[in-house]
């Protein structure tokens, strides 16, 4: 019996318990109550004082015994398990009857109960955050054990896909050894990321502008809708418009002026991001341009100023640590971005200036090595992993900073 | 006039209305060019995807002879066997041998054209031979070939023959996955907002947790891929490919978004009411339970549709965990394979055939038409519902 099904065993007997015994404890307490017994608490707050005798403890055992089990220290057998939480279930019923009497403040002991269900609830989110970086750490430590850190983060040939081939001992002689310098993949991503700012950077600070200082709510109340809808767009869906339909676009164009691009060019990709990315930069700037305060931009009117001589002197100015963070969170989204650099962005690893030839990612080839044919402890697989941690520290470096930054503009202003 | 500190005033003030004129274009520029992007993308996807909500089929008249019965491709006449769906032809034994009645008779029918007719007579690139071509013309003529509405798109799941693939079993997955994420990430969300809204004293562990929170809300996607690839699969043994994985990651992943929105739907509700609460005897979880949470509802459920309907269109943590593979038939359990929407989509999008092409923007205007209602509806209760204090 594995431990889900003792769970599900177990939680058809656990379930009627924990009803039965909210209903024992009420129909006590009622009873006492209608004998003339002033109960200082609400009566229902019996009932589900006995409900949580019965649930919580029984719960708790598969929780230790799921933990002893993944931690390898034991392994508690299903039927022992099943057995235990029930026995637990029922002595939890009776326990909770004894102290089901006029005194007994209930609503105190329910109250603090789920005040510590929400404090765990509130844990969880450390715990994601454990649980990332301790499963990329972890696995990149493999990697690096294999794979000289200096040489991963300077090397320039990116060619892993030889080692999965000598780990399973399928390699013969003459197989290339694998290489492992993530440097083209770094100069790719940062190089399709920067493409993507050109676009996304201008447009979205424009339209911000234009939304926060000269639309009339009519327009505002069209436009922002209207964005949303970028940003809500699935990226696997804009990975396939840069595939299909932009690539042969720039391929064409660049043909009719006399240069040659491949059709996983690293434009393509680059300007389909920039448009996802503008309704982020956008709201995001309409926010700290809203809260640059009314008086300033009464002062400069009042000198003078046109609206355009206003918003480049005075109210952009004001607004730039915002700005500056709102642009830092959009590099961060970009440089994490996955699906449209697989569907257009090609997997070949290249030093190069041109925007109209191929180029690779970190996140492409985190999913290419994670695809598809795959033995856990080979260096291609944990490649991955490697590459993850290095993403991962660059997007908290970019968020920590973006976050330090609108922090002091908020303290400024508001 | 003359002209003060040597400077001429009218043609400095033309100057500067030029400035503020081209400045203003280029602000509008920016809003029209994004609103022209997304139509022109809307139009070209249209474009794309809506042929394949029609589907060729051809009138053939099937021999079910005793030779068929062993050798399906005897049933028609050699030419037209080449242009209807092999998808039809492997079945013709079965048929045979579900219903004895069938042997021996010819039957007239409509059947499924192959994709290759289905391009040709959509008037797109096909690797149908010239003589096959000529054939498909003349049933044209004759009343024989008819484009008629694609069900099977929406009953079928994914096949490697494009006319015979659908969206059933991705779409199913999709659902399954969804309510994984759900069960996981709205409790949760909601009491740790709860928590951090009403409970929490200002102390170490809040801001830790604060500050947390909006780190993974900006994590990048793919992280919480290799998080379950890590910890889901390899560390607690949960089936590679399940819906029950992909559940559980795109829930971690939607959790932040729905603490952020739920808080704010929280912070909106006046300190007073609280206090009202309170004063009539109210312990705090009363004031939560009866207060709190039924006034900030509307916005708790705006931001949970949100998160729900980017978690349905986030493909790349779900490429990690092994939701990519070629999966036809839906989920049956939360434990056995499954596909989502656009994991499907990212499969049929890269195979070269042209037939998948045109279903891939057919699953795409699927996949936007349920996500855009999705977000219409949060939109819809945070109008209707939502209070200004």
């Amino acid at each position: 019996m594995t431990m889900g099904s003792a769970l599900q065993m177990a939680l058809m007997a656990i379930l009627p318990l924990s009803v039965l015994a909210y209903m024992a404890a009420r129909r006590r307490a009622g009873a006492d109550n209608a004998r003339g017994t002033e109960f200082h608490s609400p009566l229902v707050y019996y009932g589900w004082y006995s409900c949580l005798w019965v649930a919580l403890p029984s719960m708790g055992l598969f929780v230790l015994a799921g933990l002893l089990h993944l931690l390898r220290i034991a392994t508690v057998p299903g039927p022992v398990l099943a057995g235990g939480a029930v026995a637990l279930a029922a002595f939890g019923l009776v326990w909770s009857q004894r102290a089901i009497g006029r005194d007994f403040r209930a609503i105190h002991s329910v109250e603090g109960a789920v005040r510590w269900a929400l404090i765990g609830a509130s844990c969880i989110s450390i715990l994601i955050t454990i649980g990332i970086v301790v499963s990329v750490v972890f696995e990149a430590m493999q990697f690096f054990r294999l794979v000289n850190l200096w040489d991963f983060l300077t090397g320039t040939k990116w060619s892993p896909e030889t080692a999965f081939l000598i780990s399973t001992g399928r390699a013969d002689g003459n197989v290339a050894t694998p290489e492992f310098g993530s440097l083209p993949l770094f100069a790719g991503t940062f190089y399709i990321t920067a493409v993507a700012m050109l676009v996304a950077v201008p447009m979205g600070l424009f339209a911000a502008v234009y939304m926060a200082e000269y639309a009339s709510q009519r327009v505002r109340r069209i436009a922002k809708p209207a964005l949303e809808i970028l940003a809500g767009i699935p990226t696997v869906v804009y990975g396939f418009f840069a595939a299909i339909t932009v690539s042969p676009l720039i391929v064409h164009l660049a043909e009719s002026m006399g240069l040659e691009a491949e059709y996983t060019n690293a434009l393509a990709p680059g300007l389909v991001m920039g448009v996802m990315i503008i309704p982020l930069v956008s709201s995001l700037s309409d926010d700290v341009i809203n809260a640059v305060p009314q008086a300033m931009r009464e002062g400069s009117y009042a000198l003078g100023a046109t609206t355009s001589e206003t918003i480049r002197k005075v109210v952009l100015p004001a607004a730039l640590p915002g700005v500056v963070s709102a642009v830092l969170l959009a590099v961060s989204r970009a440089v994490g971005e996955t699906m449209i650099v697989v569907m257009a962005a090609g997997l070949m690893p290249n030093l190069t200036w041109n925007p109209l030839k191929s180029m690779t990612t970190v996140t492409v080839s985190i999913v290419d090595s994670l695809t598809g044919d795959q033995a856990f402890d080979s260096p291609q697989t944990l490649s991955a992993f490697g590459l993850g941690l290095v993403l991962l520290v660059l997007t908290l470096v970019l968020n920590v900073v973006s976050l330090v930054v609108i922090r002091k503009f908020r303290e400024q202003y508001e | 006039m003359a002209s003060l500190f040597g400077i001429d005033e009218k043609k400095l003030l033309r100057k500067r209305r030029a400035a503020e004129t081209r400045f203003r274009l280029c602000a509008i520029a920016a809003l029209v060019l994004a609103g022209a992007f997304l139509v022109f993308f809307l139009f070209d996807i249209t474009m794309k995807g809506y042929p394949a909500f029609q589907q060729a089929e051809l009138l053939v008249s099937v021999n079910y002879t005793t030779e068929a019965h062993d050798n399906p491709y005897a049933a028609m006449d050699p030419d037209t066997v080449q242009i209807v769906s092999r998808s039809f032809t492997r079945l013709i034994p079965s048929m045979m041998a579900e219903n004895s009645r069938l042997i021996g008779t010819t039957k007239e029918m409509w059947v499924l054209a192959s994709a290759d007719t289905d391009q040709y007579l959509k008037g797109n690139a096909n690797r149908l031979k010239p003589r096959h071509q000529a054939l498909v013309d003349t049933m044209r003529q004759e009343g024989k070939a008819r484009l008629a509405f694609n069900w099977g798109f929406f009953e079928a799941g994914d096949s490697k023959l494009p006319e015979l693939a659908g969206i059933r079993a991705a779409a199913i997955g999709s659902l399954y996955v969804l309510l994984i994420t759900l069960a996981i990430s709205f409790p949760v969300g909601v009491m740790c907002a709860v928590y951090l809204e009403e409970f929490a004293p200002d102390n170490r562990l809040t801001q830790i947790i604060e500050v947390n929170i909006n780190n993974l809300a900006a994590i990048p996607s793919i992280l919480y891929g290799l998080l379950g690839l890590a910890i889901f699969i390899n560390f607690m043994g949960v089936p590679r490919s399940s819906a029950l994985v992909g559940g559980l990651t795109l829930s971690l992943m939607t959790l932040p978004a729905i603490i952020i929105s739920t808080r704010a739907a929280i912070r909106s509700i006046p300190p007073s009411i609280r206090e009202a609460a309170l004063a009539l005897g109210a312990t705090p979880l009363q004031v939560v339970w009866h207060h709190v949470l039924p006034l900030s509802l509307p916005g708790v459920l705006t931001g949970t549709i949100i998160g729900l309907a980017r978690a349905m269109g986030e493909t790349a943590p779900l490429l990690i965990v092994g939701m990519m593979a070629y999966i036809p038939e839906a989920p049956e359990n939360f434990n056995s394979a499954a596909t989502v929407l656009p994991a499907q989509i990212f499969t049929w999008a890269s195979d070269s055939q042209r037939a998948f092409s045109e279903r891939t923007a057919a699953g795409i205007m699927v996949l936007l038409v349920l996500l855009l209602g999705m977000n219409a509806t949060a939109i819809w209760l945070r109008n209707k519902y939502e209070r200004k204090w």
